[in-house]
């Protein structure tokens, strides 16, 4: 007795028994709920009530029959739908062949695969898209290769060809990674006893290993479906309107913020992203094997065999160098001096970076700004909202946490929007300064579109906690602020960090929202600059140097959340628990 | 007897389902008790509560003469073993052990000095700069009861401690830890599913079944005199026979035993495997043995009476007379050990 120094007021029982929580966590779960109400909730709803107005107020289809009277417009839905179903396929041919060699082969090359799977995600698919015009467009340097040996042109970069093979080359990972996942978990057990039942070949294939593997394959696909479905930037940059996202777009900004197509093609937009996700998750019901499955460690290898092994590296190979053209590129245009119906730029010269390093400062300042802030506000609502959902019984918990995820299945363009909408007649206290055009929304916008990553990012380190570990605290005496301050966020810092940092990096080459919100040029981040750069035959140089810095700064933020992810596992996994 | 820890009809449950239903018991000071039970029995959380994890709708409990049920975990002391042992991989030995003295603000030096007097106690003061993880489970769970003892408790925890031993170290631990209690005189509460380790540790233990005590006592009494069916074949393995008690005598379909006592009419008896004798001849009652199984100490065989399997166990002796399956044995069994289950 005589060794407890303060002993607390008892709780008051019936109040925390009542909400299953603490008035702090109250107060957390509420102002989290206020932010996702304002930034995202509302400028939602916004767009899909100024969609169905009519001219003279009320609930009107008018604009949806203007848009099914629209030619252009019935073009480029199915334009877009095309565009991203043929990326799927695309990526899929390059995905699966290289997923199916990790988990079933021994293949020496293994590593150069998993590299494969990174390269990409690193440089955003509009950053390359001018390189890749200048390497496989019609005068680009394959093309003039190909005509002076074989004498007929390939038509990679021909209008949609263009956005389907630049998007596949950049999501494909997003197939492979889970793909990979998912065959990665398949217990060899499964296969053996299959095997041992008189199962092989093809019925081992189709009754036991395809099934399994499903569930990884489905969610990969719908996910490129929908990231390539809501891309501005790339058709942007390519010089193709006749699409969805585009036409919204313009609508927005040559016309202007009053016009409703802009607001009808959002909610179409929507919808077929939600109507993608729903079509996966239908697909997948009942089927998620993951916890069924002991241990895992995938399927047992085979070799390859001397042809397969050349077969399996002739691919690789041939996908390594697809994959690195538009690297490779963006670093050809940021040092060449000319680069026009030539194989190879005419000559070499250090220029640009100066342009850049003369004319970008801001560029970059803005966008570690910008991009901190969200990463900051991701990490601190998506660590907190995950300690409520996983430890707290406070009722609206899952909402919250359901909305939060949802802006994952928000394109940019949309949201962007939404808040330009919203807040346009907002004005700021001081200069009158609309609130929808202050830079500071920049920065809410990325942090809503990042919140769900650093949200599932916070929610896994605090998963591997065993609860365990905060009950033996409160247990000797730590209240539940010691708790956390002294256990919970010291074991997650990890995954913190790696969430922060995540968030940053995609922040950091984020386009379609930006487009939107930046109002002037001297509140623009890199992505903007590297946009309006790559407008002019004269800004490609200086826009590739700035692409090939943002490349730079998203590779060590990965490798950096890698590492930090990675430390934490190696903690964990010393635990004998 | 001073009371260690008391509870008074303690209900609890998530939802619907009731997980502990009208618990009452006393831990008396000093007294090492164990719950005993099947998986879902609601021993882990009848500790959990007496812990501060999970607050009773209705029912006390006391701890002295303290009331603690509306007081919060960490303001309880109260010190929990946990299964997990739940060290955290962040700190060292030393400053996992420091954490609870922290919380209670004594000076630097008598922290560092009761740390190592906890490390010393359970033999690991060579081992404090060390992280958990660069430890044996049998190490990490004496560092897991350092950390709890150095608080001075007032009363001891332990959610199955010992079950990510390996068997060996599993019985070295058992001893140590009942040593450990002796000689600090501390009140304990062990959760086990495992019979044979609540009989080695507990002074007295209670036995859960679906969230009810179904007995308390010492673990010998429990054995010897069960309360129910339920004790009686969760203790060890028990014969339980149908029949009603005549005037001393238990009529069941097929035999009659003399010298049972108890109250005229429908009852169940309960006779354990090694309560029998087997013979040839005539005498006792008539079985047919359909299964012999050779332990070693042992042979147990499994006899046919009527329509019943009994399991007997018969003290294996080097050129005893053994039976095979088939052959018709005579089974007496000794009334005095014989137990009348209401």
């Amino acid at each position: 007795m005589s060794s407890v120094a303060t002993i607390r007021p008892p709780l008051p029982a019936p109040f925390a028994a009542r909400f299953g929580a603490s008035p702090a966590q109250i107060v957390a779960l509420a102002a989290i709920a206020v932010f996702l109400l304002a930034f995202l909730i509302v400028p939602l709803l916004r767009v899909i009530v100024v969609a169905f107005t009519g001219p003279e107020g009320g609930f009107s289809l008018v604009h949806f029959g203007d848009f099914l009277a629209t030619a252009l417009l019935r073009e480029a839905f199915w334009n877009s739908i095309y565009v991203a179903a043929m990326t799927v396929v695309l990526a899929s041919l390059i995905a699966v062949p290289l997923a199916t060699i990790l988990a079933r082969f021994r293949f020496r090359g293994a590593a150069l695969i998993h590299t494969l799977g990174v390269v990409p995600l690193v440089m955003p698919p509009f950053v390359g898209a001018v390189a890749m015009q200048l390497i496989y467009g019609r005068n680009g340097a394959v093309n003039l290769l190909l005509l002076d040996c074989c004498g007929f042109r390939i038509p990679f970069m021909e209008g949609l060809n263009g956005v389907i093979f630049v998007e596949a080359l950049h999501y494909f990972p997003f197939i492979l990674l889970n793909l990979s996942a998912s065959l990665a978990n398949i217990d060899s057990a499964m296969e053996e006893s299959a095997q041992n039942l008189g199962a092989h070949g093809f019925t081992l294939f189709s009754r036991i290993v395809f099934p399994l593997a499903l569930p990884g394959y489905v969610a990969g696909a719908a996910l490129v479906f929908v990231k390539v479905f809501d891309d501005l930037a790339t058709p942007l940059l390519l010089n193709v309107t006749n699409m969805l996202a585009p036409q919204a777009y313009l609508k927005i900004t040559t016309v202007g913020i009053a016009d409703p197509m802009g607001y009808v093609i959002s909610v179409i937009m929507i919808a077929c992203s939600l109507g993608a996700m729903a079509l996966s998750a239908l697909a997948l019901r009942g089927r998620d094997f993951a916890t069924l499955q002991r241990g895992g460690g995938g399927l047992a290898r085979r070799s390859l065999g001397r042809a397969g092994n050349a077969v399996a590296a002739a691919f690789v190979v041939l996908v390594l160098a697809l994959v690195l053209s538009p690297h490779l590129g963006i670093f050809l245009l940021s040092i060449a001096t000319v680069w026009s119906y030539a194989v190879l730029p005419d000559g070499f010269t250090l220029a640009h970076y100066a342009t850049v390093f003369r004319e970008a400062g801001p560029l970059i300042s803005n966008t570690i700004l910008y991009c901190g802030l969200a990463g900051l506000i991701d990490v601190i609502l998506g660590a907190t909202l995950a300690y409520l959902v996983l430890r707290t019984r406070l009722p609206g918990r899952r909402l919250i946490e359901q909305i939060a995820m949802s802006a994952v299945a928000v394109p940019g363009l949309v949201l962007g929007i939404g808040l330009l909408r919203t807040y346009y007649d907002v004005k700021l206290p001081f200069g009158g300064e609309s609130l929808a055009t202050f830079w500071v929304m920049l920065v809410i916008a990325y942090a809503v579109r990042r919140l769900p990553y650093a949200l599932v990012s916070a929610k896994a380190a605090l998963q591997q906690l065993h609860v365990s570990l905060e009950e033996a605290a409160e247990n000797l005496g730590a209240g539940k602020f010691t708790t956390l301050s002294r256990i919970v966020v010291p074991l997650m810092t990890g995954g913190l960090l790696a969430g922060f940092v995540t968030s940053f990096a995609t922040a950091a080459v984020e386009l379609s929202a930006t487009l939107l919100l930046v109002a002037r040029s001297s509140d623009a981040p890199i992505a903007y600059g590297i946009y309006v750069y790559m407008q002019s035959a004269a800004g490609r140089g200086p826009g590739a140097a700035l692409g090939v810095i943002a490349v730079v700064v998203v590779s060590i933020a990965t490798y950096l959340a890698y590492r930090f992810a990675e430390r934490e596992r190696g903690m964990k996994s010393r635990e004998l628990i | 007897m001073a009371r260690g820890v008391t509870i008074e009809r303690v209900s609890f449950g998530y939802g619907a389902t009731p997980m502990l239903d009208d618990i009452s018991l006393e831990v008396a000071r000093g007294e090492f008790f164990a719950f005993l039970g099947p998986s879902g029995s609601g021993k882990t959380t009848l500790l959990r509560l007496i812990a501060g994890f999970g607050a009773p709708p209705t029912g006390r409990i006391l701890i002295g003469e303290r009331d603690v049920t509306r007081l919060p975990p960490w303001s309880r002391n109260v010190g929990m073993v946990f299964q997990s042992y739940a060290l955290w991989p962040h700190m060292t030995v030393a400053r996992n052990v420091a954490f609870g003295l922290e919380r209670r603000r004594l000076p630097r030096a008598e922290i560092d000095r009761k740390v190592a007097e906890a490390l010393a106690l359970v033999g690991l003061t060579a081992f404090a700069e060390r992280r958990p993880a660069q430890l044996s489970g049998g190490q990490q769970q004496r560092v897991a009861l350092a950390r709890t003892l150095v608080i001075e408790p007032e009363v001891l925890l332990l959610d199955e401690p010992l079950s990510n031993l390996d068997a060996k170290l599993r019985v070295e631990m058992r001893s140590e830890l009942k040593g450990l209690q002796r000689k600090l005189g501390i009140t304990a509460i062990y959760v086990t599913h495992d019979q044979e380790e609540a009989n080695a540790i507990a002074d007295r233990m209670a036995v859960l079944d679906g969230g009810r005590i179904q007995q308390i006592g010492a673990p010998a009494d429990l054995y010897d005199h069960p309360a129910n069916r339920f004790v009686a074949t969760f203790l060890g393995t028990a014969n339980l026979i149908e029949g009603r008690i005549e005037k001393g005598r238990f009529i069941a379909d097929h035999f009659i035993l003399a010298g049972v006592d108890g109250p005229d009419g429908p009852a169940c008896i309960s006779i354990r495997p090694q309560d029998v004798t087997l013979g040839p001849g005539t005498g006792g009652i008539a079985a047919k043995v359909t299964e012999h199984e050779f332990l070693g100490g042992v042979v147990r065989y499994r006899l046919q009476v009527g329509g019943k399997l009994l399991v007997v166990e018969v003290p294996h002796r080097r050129d005893g007379e053994t039976f095979a399956a088939g052959d018709s044995v005579r089974l007496i069994v000794d009334p005095r050990q014989v137990v009348v289950l209401r």
